[in-house]
């Protein structure tokens, strides 16, 4: 399981947010709620190890994720923004490059079948560069259909997405939680996603 | 339940008002030793039976080519600490000696450049000690530059500090490499090997400078460490009080 | 997961039977990372023009007396290689951090020194051989002698891993920075001093029949030290910039 514990969150001379603290049981579906700018990528980054709390820490089977970092990072999927895709690799290549990055390699067959399975069927040939940004999406999402990673922050997930792509996203988030995974995530869609154990998480509700 | 890092952010707050107060005296003992270096320099210092008045320059030269290296050492050492223990202090330090270290330098290189001007009958040699000095003041901008380029003041810290610890790391590279360039190319220029009764008095108006650039350094440092934390207080107040709140 | 490969169409280096080891990652992100060079041949061959414009300035701009010419010739590729190397650095962090990908390798188990040198590794294959294949052409231009091309050769070999390792630490301080590129020139051409001043005067001392063999051994040695310590460095100055 993961705990936050009073994390804080300073960028620059401006602090995000403080005494932010969570426990989320296995199996736990949280959504990270808040404004443009009141810090949900910056809490999700802090989870994954990416940037440092100025104050607090985040729990990993109850020790300390920084210091566990090995094992922490072995059980941790983060999607941001920013999906890591690179233009001049196809998808398949793409795929197996971040599988393989994260300490999962898989073969060619799994890769195609998760990328047929998120609708890339017809392109798996093409450069990324000529795919359209929801497409290129789902090519760094094919990989949640990849993992047996526990873990999964996920940044925006449903950006540029289009409904039916949204369903399958959902669908899979879905049997991750029943097979007692654990899913943080941040959207400005109201999707519906079928979990036993949902949670909200808001930040800067001070003001 | 929260474990606060008290001295991270304490310490800069009671570094605060002491520097405040050690600065001044320093600054009085820079003014002091400075004037007494000075004398012995000018006035009691015995005329150079080859090199005229001119070699005078090296009461001023030798100190700050020493305390421009002094001082790198010193700024990667607080650098050094401040990335490998977080402490906010250390850092601020290593930020504070950068500007100090430059100017110590780029006033060996001009001195050293002035001196050569009678000496070698040009402004600029590429004697060993010069290059090197060159180099270190092209380190030391490229530290400052470096945390001028960035905003945010923890990323700043923590990247100068890598910074300085390469940097010092290949101080003696550079050096020695130089030095054997140097003897490759052309032979050694200048020997400062004198009598043994007139270098004990220069040596002593060098040692008297030296202290008097040292105090100097301090009290500018102090100063300056005193800037850079009032800089980034409101951020450590609202800290402070949260960790008062919540502890 | 080692199922076997479905018939891989041709391009697909990428083929990374590796299991989840250290190693087999490392060599996972050297391919990866040979494969975008390869895609984006033209970066390459830029450095490579650009490396031999310099080099030609260098006569346009003393004049092309050969007694002028071939006593400066080793320092000129040198310097020209220095740059050219400096050139390419961009390339080495720059498009990994504008999408995302530089967040997944600090994420990945593996550590993150080595991926680091998996990168750095990539990017000597990719600039530092074809400069130091490029050099003994570059210094005919001089008049150098047969056995001086060797030396300078040998040397720009040598030499060019150790630029590389330690334009990743500037390359990884820089990160995101405003003039970033102009930044990194600034932090790193000061510490490559030593690296010019033993692979310009290899080539010097054995014109003048002195060896280069200290001079050789010393480039050596310091490419050993820079190989133990650079890769740590990266990986700070990476979780640093990140942050």
């Amino acid at each position: 399981m993961l705990e936050l514990r009073n994390l804080a969150c300073v960028r620059g001379e401006r602090r995000l947010f403080a005494g932010v603290s969570q426990a989320i049981p296995v199996g736990q579906l949280v959504r990270v709620r808040g404004d443009n700018g009141a810090g949900k990528t910056s809490l999700l980054r802090l989870v994954a190890g990416l940037s440092e709390p100025a104050m607090g820490q985040v729990l990993w089977q109850g020790s300390d994720s920084r210091q566990v970092r090995e094992p922490f990072q072995r059980a941790l999927v983060y999607l941001g923004h920013a999906s890591g895709i690179k233009d001049e690799l196809d998808a398949v290549e793409n795929l197996r490059a971040a599988c393989a990055l994260a300490g999962e390699p898989v073969a060619d067959g799994a890769a195609v079948d998760a990328l047929s399975a998120m609708g890339l069927g017809g392109r798996l040939q093409l450069e990324c560069k000529v795919l359209s940004a929801g497409q290129r999406r789902r090519v760094a999402l094919a990989r949640l259909l990849l993992t047996r990673k526990p873990l999964w922050l996920l940044d925006e997930p449903f950006n540029a997405l289009d409904p039916q792509a949204v369903a399958q996203l959902a669908a899979a988030v879905g049997r991750h939680l029943e097979a007692g995974g654990i899913c943080v995530y941040t959207t400005h869609q109201p999707v519906e996603i079928a979990a036993d154990n949902a949670a909200e998480l808001t930040l800067g509700a001070r003001a | 339940m929260a474990k606060i890092n008290w001295f991270k952010y304490a310490a800069p707050a009671t570094f605060y008002p002491l520097a405040g107060r050690l600065a001044p005296w320093f600054q009085a003992m820079a003014v002091l030793l400075g004037a007494v270096g000075l004398y012995i320099g000018f006035f009691v210092a015995p005329t150079d039976f080859q090199q005229g008045e001119a070699y005078r320059i090296i009461f001023i030269h030798v100190p700050a080519a020493w305390m421009s290296m002094f001082l790198y050492l010193l700024m990667a050492a607080y650098a050094g600490l401040g990335l490998v223990f977080n402490t906010r202090l250390s850092s601020m330090m290593a930020r504070a000696i950068a500007p100090t270290g430059a100017m110590f330098t780029f006033l060996a290189l001009w001195t050293g450049s002035m001196w050569g001007r009678p000496m070698w009958g040009t402004y600029w040699v590429w004697d060993a000690r010069l290059t090197s000095e060159l180099i270190l003041l092209f380190l030391y901008i490229g530290f400052i530059a470096l945390q001028a380029a960035i905003d945010d003041p923890r990323r700043g810290d923590r990247a100068g500090g890598v910074l300085a610890l390469v940097g010092a790391i290949n101080v003696p590279i550079i050096y020695f490499s130089v030095k054997w360039w140097n003897t490759l190319h052309q032979g050694s220029s200048i020997n400062l090997t004198r009598a043994p009764s007139m270098a004990s008095i220069m040596l002593w108006g060098m040692l008297v400078m030296a202290l008097s650039f040292w105090a100097y350094s301090i009290a500018v440092i102090l100063s300056r460490v005193q800037c850079v934390i009032a800089e980034r207080e409101q951020r450590a107040a609202w800290l402070q009080a949260l960790g008062a709140e919540q502890g | 997961m080692s199922a076997p490969l479905q018939a891989a169409a041709p391009g697909k280096v990428l083929a990374a039977q590796a299991g989840a080891g250290a190693g087999g990652m490392f060599l996972a992100m050297l391919r990866r990372d040979l494969l975008l060079v390869y895609r984006r041949r033209a970066d390459a061959i830029t450095v490579l023009v650009f490396f031999s414009i310099v080099v030609s300035l260098f006569p346009l701009g003393v004049g092309a007396d050969p007694a002028l010419l071939r006593p400066i010739g080793a320092g000129v590729v040198w310097v020209a290689a220095l740059l050219a190397s400096l050139l390419s650095l961009q390339r080495l962090f720059g498009a990994d951090y504008a999408d995302g990908t530089l967040e997944q390798i600090l994420l990945s188990p593996q550590p993150l020194a080595l991926t680091a040198l998996a990168k750095v590794l990539a990017h000597w294959i990719a600039t530092g051989i074809p400069l130091a294949l490029m050099s003994p052409l570059l210094g005919m231009q001089f008049g150098l002698a047969a056995d001086a091309l060797w030396i300078l050769t040998v040397s720009v070999l040598l030499g060019t891993p150790i630029l590389s390792l330690v334009g990743a630490v500037g390359a990884a301080l820089t990160l995101g920075l405003r003039g970033g590129n102009l930044l990194v020139a600034l932090l790193i051409l000061p510490l490559n001093i030593p690296v010019l001043i033993l692979g310009a005067g290899a080539v010097d001392a054995a014109q003048s029949g002195l060896g280069a063999q200290a001079h050789l051994s010393l480039l050596a040695a310091l490419l050993v030290a820079t190989l133990m310590g650079s890769p740590f460095a990266v990986a700070a100055a990476l979780r640093i910039s990140l942050d």
